[in-house]
This record gives structure tokens, C-alpha cells and sequence, in this order.
């Protein structure tokens, strides 16, 4: 037991780094009578760092012959290693989602012996689980950078979401921390398994028995922080990738200093979170708001602004945009409103069907009233602010708005 | 004495506080031409003296007609709300589930898209917090495995979502007997590899449903649990803590129940 709990520890306090969490996305059922299904994703617990715990999420080992800088388990850090059997992965993830304590399992790994090595053992542990124990729930695969094609192929039948991750947001940026990867070999990889899945889906709308290819897609990671990239070159990066490789999610990780070396933050500097979250928010506005990279950050004004978000700063540039009026603008419009989110403008519009839109209805409807005032007209609601200067304007925000970040912003205010 | 009544008064009426009960009462209102009624569940009423009373009294094939009725107005995710909002076991939301009704049937099919009627955004207010306590009991249940292979696990939810999830468990987890109790309604829901069932677990007799020898926990119990809570500990990143989105997340009234947040 002893032995089997040091693993589980070192295992999974070095797959933490790690920030996906996803478990949705896939459509994977329960039919042959066994266990498990997949769904829209449930978070089973959350760390005491506030982050969703939904996969047991760990490295089959944390030996590596690799020497990343930004890494836990480089080859020069004098680390305790480990590494699990497949039959002990496949028995902690049974256990645990058996007991309702997990979505799934999300398997990665240092880069023992060889890149093929170590995926065929990947490999080993995901067939296992789907074809011996006949589990239906969620499979994360981390692919090992250098593993054959063919590999990575069979593991798509098994896994429900593949990803590998850029680690840093530009070539330049990780060749200078981890001189033995490349974002040539992360194209390479997620081209393989994005081509496989174009042609199962083709297949699929002839054949309807042609088996899943990870049904949950592909996503990556960058870490920000550790080198000099701005964020117009982190978005710019996630917007091609999202484009290039279909992906679902690109994560952004703020970096954690875990190691002492000259190229890297200084160990105990304090993790980027404010910066992570705004770039979280810039995201969401590319895959949900109709933003391009470009709206939001630009050569002008490279770096996200952290006293505010990004919708609210876009809004004070683009005074000409505002007021929209709630009782006719169309949803594309009304989204783009800083304190209007999908689901409130859904609402306004179908509610407007039935007559004019007032404010206390607004505010029932979840509407971030608060901020949203300032850039909408509706029937009782008559823009007072549009002549304001966007300065006034922000500064009159700020002091009605209280961010939640306020501690993050004036670090020296934090100590009281 | 209905006839005494004309159709401008407040009349109160009595239920019984079932669904079916409830969809009575939005029948017999239409039956008597009442357009003002105060509805009051029986027991728990604060009725007044003034206003006169009607006894209603649960019918099926009165409840189903008007329920058959709210089906042809109403989306599937419409039907799903209304029913979430009954769970709450709210007396205020049920006198809104009877508005919503009379408002619904007075009005052309699309009315329940109107989220400017107090009716409707009360129920949708309402039907969105069950769904997130519905969610929640999806993530929050943990199994403990007994010596002869049944998965238990114990729940207090702020509503009775049992109704909501069992499909859900049914679903997933198929290959094992499993029994969820929901501790403040005193009932759970068992499957035994074929269907569910709903028990009801007397203190006094314990041994009626769920045999006493199940209730001997399984060999590996201990280890699971353990490694369950080193996991816990260990997929924490120290240098992130912020114990107040943890709380957000995960509220203490939760914690009882939650096998990473027992000692040890």
C-alpha cells in the first residue's frame, strides 16, 4: 500500500502542471453493458487552488531523458522518480470512477527509454481499459513528442481527447528552454491525428459503423510567463492553431517557477495569474464573441490590459460602436456589449418578441447591469454616457466595478 | 360555497403539495373561473381569514389532462424547468408554477419565451438553481464499495433532485449495484442491475431493504479512499491557493459527504 500511495503522489504532483481539466465534448456511450459514458463534463471536486478536479490526471512516469527547463522532471533535476505499471493505472482508474469520483482518466508522461517506448505503454493502458474492463468514460491522451505515426493512430481509436503542448507561445521562445522540442514536431503530431479525423468523419457520414477517433478533439497549452512573448504573439498563436488543427481549447498555463535556472523566473516569483485569466477572457471572446485576435490586442498595443477586461477595453476603444440598442440590435451586436453575456442577449431577444426591453428586465435577465449601462440604450434607458470621454469614461467604471483582482493590482495592499 | 365567489376575488386554495396536486389546482381553477387565486400548501398554510377557501383534491386524470395540456405549449426543455422548479419544494414557486400555468394556457404557444413575465422568470430562476444543484449531486456523490460488491452513498441536497439524476447514474454507472440516499427526505433510489427502484430507509429497520451485511465495508475500501485523498492533496498546486474559489466551488455544507475533505 505504501508504495502504491509514494507512486500515486509523485505521479500526480508532477502531472499537475498540466491545466485541462475538460471533460466534455466527447459522445461516448455506455451500450455494451459496461461502465461509464461521456457528456458535457462534470467537475468532481476543486483543488484548494480553486481549479476543477474531473480527471485523475498523472504521468505514467516521470523518468525523462529530456532537459526542459520549465519542467518538474527534466533530466538534470535530482527529482524522486517513479513509474506506474499499466495494471496500476488501469486499477486507479477504475476505483475512482467507479466510486464517483472522476469523469476519467488523463494520461501523460516523461519520455522514458524512447519516445515509441513510452506510447506503446500509453497505448497498452487505454486498450486495456476499453476493451478488458469495457470503460466508456472519458480518456485524455497526452502524445510524446517524437512517437511514430502509426502509434499515435491507434491510440486515437481509444482516447477521447488527444493534445500535445507548444509549451512555449513561439519557436524562438522554446527553443531557448528546451533546446530537443520543436512547435515543427507539434504541427507534425497534431496534423496526424487532425487528417485521421477528417477522414473518419467523412467515412462516417457513408459508413455508420466506422469506430470513434477522438470525438473530444485535440487541444494544447502555452505556458506564459517564463519567456518574453507578448500577448498579440500568444493570441495570434492560439488563433492559428484553432484554425490550422481544428482545435478545441488552447490552454494557457502562467508559469510556476519549479526550477532554479538562469533562463527562467526566479523560483517563489509569483505566478502570472491576473495575466492567465485576461488571456483565458481574450479566448473566449475568439471562440464565442466573434473577436479576432487582432480586435483585441494589435502592434499598437501588444499586452492585454490588466486593470480591466478585455470586451470592456475593446468598448472604450471603439466608442463609435456604442450605444447599441437593446430593443433592435441583432445577437452579434448585442454580445459585443462589456456585461452582456450569450445567454442574457439570448434571452433579450427572445423577449423583445413580446415588447420593449426595460431595465429592471435586464437586470433579472443577468445582465451585468452595473457595466452594461454605460454602452446600451433601451426603452427607460437613454445613453447618458456615450459623449463621455473613453478616460472619464474608464475611470468611472473602475470606480464602480470592484475586481475581484484588486489584491493582484496593488500587490503592496495585499500585505494588510 | 364556489358560487358565492365572483371571478374578481382572491380565492385561497389548498393543496397537497404533490405535482399532481398542483396541476389539480391550476384545473379546478379554470373549472370555477377563478383568476386570483393564493395557493397554499395544506399544513404549512398561512391562509387568512378573509378570503374564502377551496380544498383541493389531488385528481390524476385532472392533473394529467392539464399536464398534457402544458406539453403542447411548452418545449421539452420547457417541461423539464417547470418540473426542476416544482423540486425546489418552495411555497413561493409554487404559487409562480400555478401563474406560469394560468399565463401559458391564457396565451398564444411562444409565451414562455416572455422572460420579462414575473411567472416565467421566477420559474426559470428557480428551475436554473435545482439544475445547478442537479449538477452538483452528479459530481458530489461519492460510492463507498460494501463487502458484497453494492456502491453506497448518502447526499443532503438543497433540493430533491433524486428524480433528476437517477437516468443519469443509470446510464453510467450500469455494471454495478449502486444506492443513493438522499438523508434529509429520508429516501433513496437503488439500482440492481436492472432497474431502480426507490427505498425508503426506517431507522428502526434498517435491515428491510439494505440487508446489514452490505453495510460491512469492502477490503479495498480503505486503500481507494486513501489514495483518493493523497491524489487530492497532491494534484493541489500550493503556489495557486485561493480557499475562497475553492469554497465558491465546493461549499462547506458539501464537505460531509465528500471523501477528500474527511481527515487522515
Amino acid at each position: 500500500m505504501e508504495r502504491i500511495r509514494e507512486k500515486l503522489r509523485i505521479l500526480a504532483d508532477a502531472a499537475k502542471y498540466d491545466v485541462s481539466c475538460a471533460s466534455s465534448g466527447s459522445n461516448r456511450k455506455n451500450t455494451n453493458g459496461g461502465i461509464g459514458d461521456t457528456g458535457s463534463g462534470i467537475c468532481h471536486s476543486y483543488t484548494e487552488d480553486g481549479r476543477c478536479v474531473s480527471l485523475l490526471k498523472i504521468l505514467l512516469t516521470n523518468f525523462c531523458i529530456y532537459d526542459c527547463a520549465f519542467c518538474i522532471s527534466r533530466k538534470s533535476n535530482d527529482v524522486k522518480r517513479a513509474a506506474f505499471t499499466v495494471k496500476e493505472v488501469v486499477d486507479l482508474t477504475m476505483n475512482f470512477y467507479r466510486r464517483n469520483f472522476i469523469e476519467g482518466l488523463f494520461l501523460s508522461s516523461g519520455i522514458f527509454k524512447h519516445a515509441d517506448y513510452t506510447m506503446e505503454r500509453m497505448l497498452a493502458i487505454v486498450k486495456k481499459l476499453r476493451l478488458e474492463e469495457n470503460y466508456n468514460g472519458y480518456i485524455h491522451l497526452k502524445t510524446i513528442p517524437g512517437a511514430s505515426q502509426e502509434l499515435v493512430r491507434e491510440a486515437g481509436l481509444y482516447a477521447d481527447r488527444m493534445s500535445i503542448n507548444l509549451e512555449m507561445p513561439t519557436e524562438a521562445g522554446l527553443k531557448a528552454v528546451a533546446p530537443e522540442k520543436s512547435h515543427t514536431e507539434v504541427r507534425r503530431q497534431l496534423a496526424t491525428v487532425n487528417h485521421q479525423l477528417i477522414r473518419f468523419n467523412d467515412e462516417r457520414s457513408m459508413i455508420r459503423s466506422v469506430p470513434k477517433f477522438v470525438p473530444a478533439g485535440q487541444s494544447t497549452q502555452m505556458v506564459v510567463g517564463a519567456t518574453p512573448e507578448t500577448d498579440l504573439q500568444v493570441l495570434q498563436t492560439a488563433a492559428e492553431f484553432y484554425t490550422a488543427y481544428a482545435l478545441k481549447r488552447v490552454y494557457y498555463s502562467g508559469y510556476i517557477p519549479v526550477n532554479t535556472d538562469e533562463r527562467m523566473p526566479l523560483l517563489n516569483s509569483q505566478p502570472p495569474l491576473l495575466r492567465e485569466n485576461r488571456l483565458y477572457q481574450a479566448d473566449w471572446l475568439m471562440r464565442f464573441y466573434g473577436f479576432a485576435a487582432g480586435e483585441i490586442v494589435n502592434a499598437a498595443q501588444p499586452h492585454l490590459e490588466m486593470e480591466i477586461d478585455p470586451k470592456l477595453s475593446w468598448a472604450l476603444r471603439h466608442p463609435q460602436f456604442f450605444p447599441v440598442d437593446l430593443n433592435r440590435a441583432d445577437f452579434k451586436t448585442i454580445i459585443r456589449v462589456p456585461g452582456i453575456g450569450r445567454q442574457s442577449a439570448q434571452k433579450i431577444i427572445a423577449t423583445r418578441q413580446f415588447g420593449n426591453i426595460y431595465v429592471y428586465q435586464l437586470q433579472k435577465m443577468g445582465v451585468a447591469y452595473n457595466r452594461a449601462q454605460y454602452f446600451i440604450t433601451c426603452t427607460d434607458a437613454l445613453n447618458r454616457y456615450t459623449d463621455k470621454d473613453p478616460q472619464q469614461l474608464r475611470a468611472l467604471i473602475l470606480k464602480t466595478v470592484q475586481s475581484k483582482y484588486a489584491s493582484l493590482l496593488a500587490p503592496q495592499l495585499a500585505l494588510f | 360555497m364556489p358560487h358565492l365567489i365572483t371571478h374578481h376575488s382572491v380565492v385561497q386554495y389548498l393543496f397537497d403539495g404533490s405535482f399532481s396536486g398542483l396541476l389539480t389546482a391550476v384545473f379546478e381553477s379554470y373549472a370555477a373561473r377563478h383568476c386570483h387565486v393564493a395557493l397554499f400548501e395544506q399544513d404549512k398554510a398561512r391562509n387568512n381569514f378573509f378570503d374564502p377557501v377551496v380544498i383541493i383534491t389531488t385528481t390524476p386524470e385532472k392533473a394529467l389532462r392539464v399536464w398534457k395540456g402544458l406539453k403542447k405549449k411548452l418545449t421539452t426543455a420547457l417541461q423539464v424547468e417547470y418540473y426542476s422548479a416544482f423540486l425546489a419544494e418552495d411555497a413561493a414557486v409554487m404559487q409562480q408554477l400555478f401563474n406560469y400555468a394560468r399565463f401559458v394556457f391564457d396565451h398564444a404557444a411562444g409565451a414562455a419565451a416572455n422572460y420579462g413575465h414575473p411567472a416565467v422568470m421566477a420559474v426559470q430562476q428557480m428551475a436554473q438553481k435545482v439544475s445547478r444543484e442537479r449538477h452538483r449531486m452528479k459530481a458530489f456523490v461519492r460510492f463507498q464499495k460494501t463487502a458484497c460488491g453494492l456502491y453506497i452513498a448518502a447526499i443532503e441536497p438543497d433540493y430533491n433532485v433524486l428524480p433528476l439524476v437517477r437516468k443519469h447514474f443509470k446510464d453510467r454507472y450500469a455494471d454495478q449495484r449502486w444506492l443513493i440516499y438522499d438523508r434529509k427526505r429520508k429516501y433513496g433510489i437503488y439500482y440492481d442491475l436492472h432497474a431502480i427502484h426507490e427505498v425508503l430507509i426506517e431507522a428502526a429497520a434498517a435491515g428491510t431493504v439494505v440487508h446489514a451485511a452490505e453495510m460491512m465495508l469492502d477490503a479495498s475500501e480503505a486503500l481507494y479512499s486513501t489514495l483518493w485523498k493523497d491524489y487530492f492533496k497532491s494534484t493541489n498546486i500550493q503556489e495557486r491557493k485561493n480557499t475562497r474559489l475553492h469554497i465558491r466551488h465546493v461549499p462547506r455544507r458539501y464537505w460531509r459527504h465528500l471523501t477528500e475533505k474527511q481527515l487522515g
